[in-house]
């Protein structure tokens, strides 16, 4: 029978990575999402305790793929503490995907915001001119740094760190680095994913600069498949318009960068 | 992009005369409303949804209070078709959504309402006194949340002081959506019709379980959920049948509709406008203006010049 992309697919996590104090990695085998575009997620069961949508992480073994989750609320701790050899159930993937240009790009990640960035590089051509921005609180908030300069070993790149703290790399906000970089060069394409004031700064610098750029964004997900309405931003739906939209359109959205909503439906400030 | 240009896009529509259908007082553009439960959270979307083809749109059913609904998984799908939901009722609440819905002007919007007891209904209708909207649609018949839906839709003597009290606090048509419970259906609809109900919704999802054998355990984590989408249309259509040949009320078919054919059947059995959820887990919103234009053909064909010379033909023969 033809696989229901719907359907849960039970999957075992057959190996887990500290990524830093709050953020692992969970590995598993599954082709569908090994082969995901960058932007896509899947909603994440963990079995009788929540589900979640995360975006799915590249794995460099064919036929593999993976989560990285912060702990936080009930159901990411949930799937950051399931341990080797336990089930989850996989549905998707959903959404669409980024609109990769060609020649000088801009990636800007922060947190796990970083893991559909770390999928969007393993689509650049050789030829790209590639700086990837990631911001991070403190030094032990760091992570996929070597990952990243590996993934670009081929291309003409950066990797900039940032941190609030000045603990390691730049010290500050990631956006002021943003701003100094859209000053100082043309890029072609601009990707963001990671805490919306963050994508909202930097889709606001780049869109005042007549720059292409598209972010992916996060809102509560129940269905993610356009039933619930649970994600919606203004009129658009993130699970079925989204995850990933224009510059262009989300400065023209007036949640963006200001509400989201909660499990109830209501707005709340960011 | 797409995604730009509906936001550009004025509210503009030819309304085609063929397709307006009247629901008793209910006047429609067209005959296809979206679902309560689905995408009802945000009049950005009502608009989006009606520009997209719908004739009305009916809002998540609200509730006095705000409710979070269950946790994840509140969504299974079927394999070979259909959706199991538990999604619990989430909604901003009755006060929180008529703010919301204050600056609608276009769209045709009827306001789903679930609650206990006829003061909860009473307190929920003055919250909405100045917002413009089409009807009141009373949840009898939501399978999975406890005290509410169809463990008030079971209970035709309480279905009967909720319809009597709704109706003496509002002059807006009141719609009643029931559903397959632990009663006889058909009770609760002659309950309502007796208290002066305007019109009935049939059906509501169908109370079931997802189980998965890998993990030996239930899915959803309300284990009971809702059953929607093509594996109810048959009931759905059958309880549509019952109602019409038993009593004389305007009703809104609903359950597992997601064609052009499947909304023609509808009517046939007596239906005076469907609406439609699951569909759009598959199809998208496209699958309003797809329906529209489906249903036009067939009265090209047949020779139809409005939806009302369709109503129940299928009993005549």
């Amino acid at each position: 029978m033809q696989r229901n992309h719907n359907h849960p697919k039970i999957c075992i996590v057959e190996k887990v990575i500290d990524e830093t104090p709050t953020v692992r990695t969970l590995i598993f085998s599954d082709d569908v999402m090994h082969n995901v575009l960058p932007g896509q997620f899947a909603m994440v069961w963990i079995p009788g305790l929540n589900e979640l949508p995360m975006s799915v992480m590249v794995s460099k073994e064919s036929g593999k793929a993976a989560f990285t989750v912060r702990k936080h609320g009930l159901a990411s701790t949930g799937l950051y503490n399931v341990q080797v050899g336990q089930q989850i159930g996989v549905r998707g993937p959903y959404g669409n995907s980024f609109d990769l240009k060609q020649g000088k790009l801009l990636l800007v990640g922060g947190g796990t915001g970083l893991v559909p960035m770390m999928r969007l590089l393993t689509f650049v051509k050789p030829t790209d001119d590639v700086t990837l921005v990631i911001g991070a609180k403190s030094k032990n908030e760091v992570f996929f740094e070597e990952l990243a300069n590996d993934l670009l070993k081929n291309n003409v790149h950066r990797v900039i760190i940032t941190t609030d703290d000045g603990s390691y790399g730049e010290k500050g906000f990631v956006t002021n680095t943003i701003e100094k970089l859209v000053n100082e060069n043309r890029f072609d394409g601009i990707y963001t994913c990671g805490p919306e004031i963050m994508m909202y700064k930097t889709v606001q610098l780049a869109h005042s600069k007549g720059l292409f750029v598209q972010a992916s964004l996060e809102r509560t997900m129940k269905c993610g498949v356009g039933i619930c309405g649970s994600c919606c931003i203004g009129e658009d739906l993130v699970c079925k318009d989204g995850t990933v939209f224009d510059g262009d359109h989300l400065m023209s959205n007036h949640e963006f960068g200001s509400f989201h909503r909660n499990k109830a439906g209501i707005l709340e400030n960011y | 992009m797409n995604q730009l240009l509906y936001s550009k896009l004025p509210i503009f529509f030819k309304v085609n005369p063929s397709l307006i259908t009247s629901v008793g007082k209910i006047c429609l553009d067209r005959p296809v409303m979206l679902a309560s439960g689905i995408l009802g959270i945000s009049l950005d979307v009502f608009n989006r949804l009606y520009r997209s083809g719908a004739g009305a749109v009916v809002t998540k059913s609200l509730s006095t209070e705000p409710w979070d609904g269950y946790p994840n998984p509140t969504i299974f799908s079927v394999n070979g078709g259909g959706w199991i939901n538990a999604v619990g009722l989430s909604n901003p609440g009755a006060q929180n959504f008529a703010k919301m819905i204050e600056s609608n002007v276009d769209v045709p919007i009827i306001v789903s309402l679930v609650g206990s007891i006829p003061e909860d209904f009473e307190s929920m209708i003055m919250q909405f006194k100045n917002c413009k909207i089409t009807a009141f649609e009373l949840n009898l018949s939501c399978p999975h949340v406890a005290k509410v839906g169809l463990e008030v839709g079971d209970d035709p003597e309480l279905v009967k002081k909720i319809v009597s009290a709704v109706k003496t606090s509002t002059n807006i048509p009141v719609i009643a959506k029931v559903g397959l419970g632990t009663s006889n259906y058909l009770n609760t609809v002659n309950a309502a019709i007796d208290s002066g109900i305007d019109a009935i919704t049939a059906i509501n999802t169908v109370r079931a379980i997802a189980i998965d054998v890998e993990t030996q355990r239930p899915i959803l984590s309300n284990k009971f959920g809702g059953l929607s989408g093509t594996p109810i249309k048959p009931v759905a259509l059958r309880c549509v049948y019952e109602i019409s040949s038993k009593y004389d009320i305007p009703i809104i078919g609903c359950g597992g509709i997601s064609t052009w054919e499947d909304a023609v059947e509808f009517i046939l059995a007596g239906s005076s406008a469907v609406q439609l959820g699951s569909a759009i887990g598959s199809n998208w919103i496209h699958v309003f203006n797809d329906i529209n234009h489906g249903i036009l053909e067939y009265m090209k064909r047949k020779g139809y010049s409005k939806i009302d010379e369709m109503i129940g033909l299928a009993k005549k023969s």
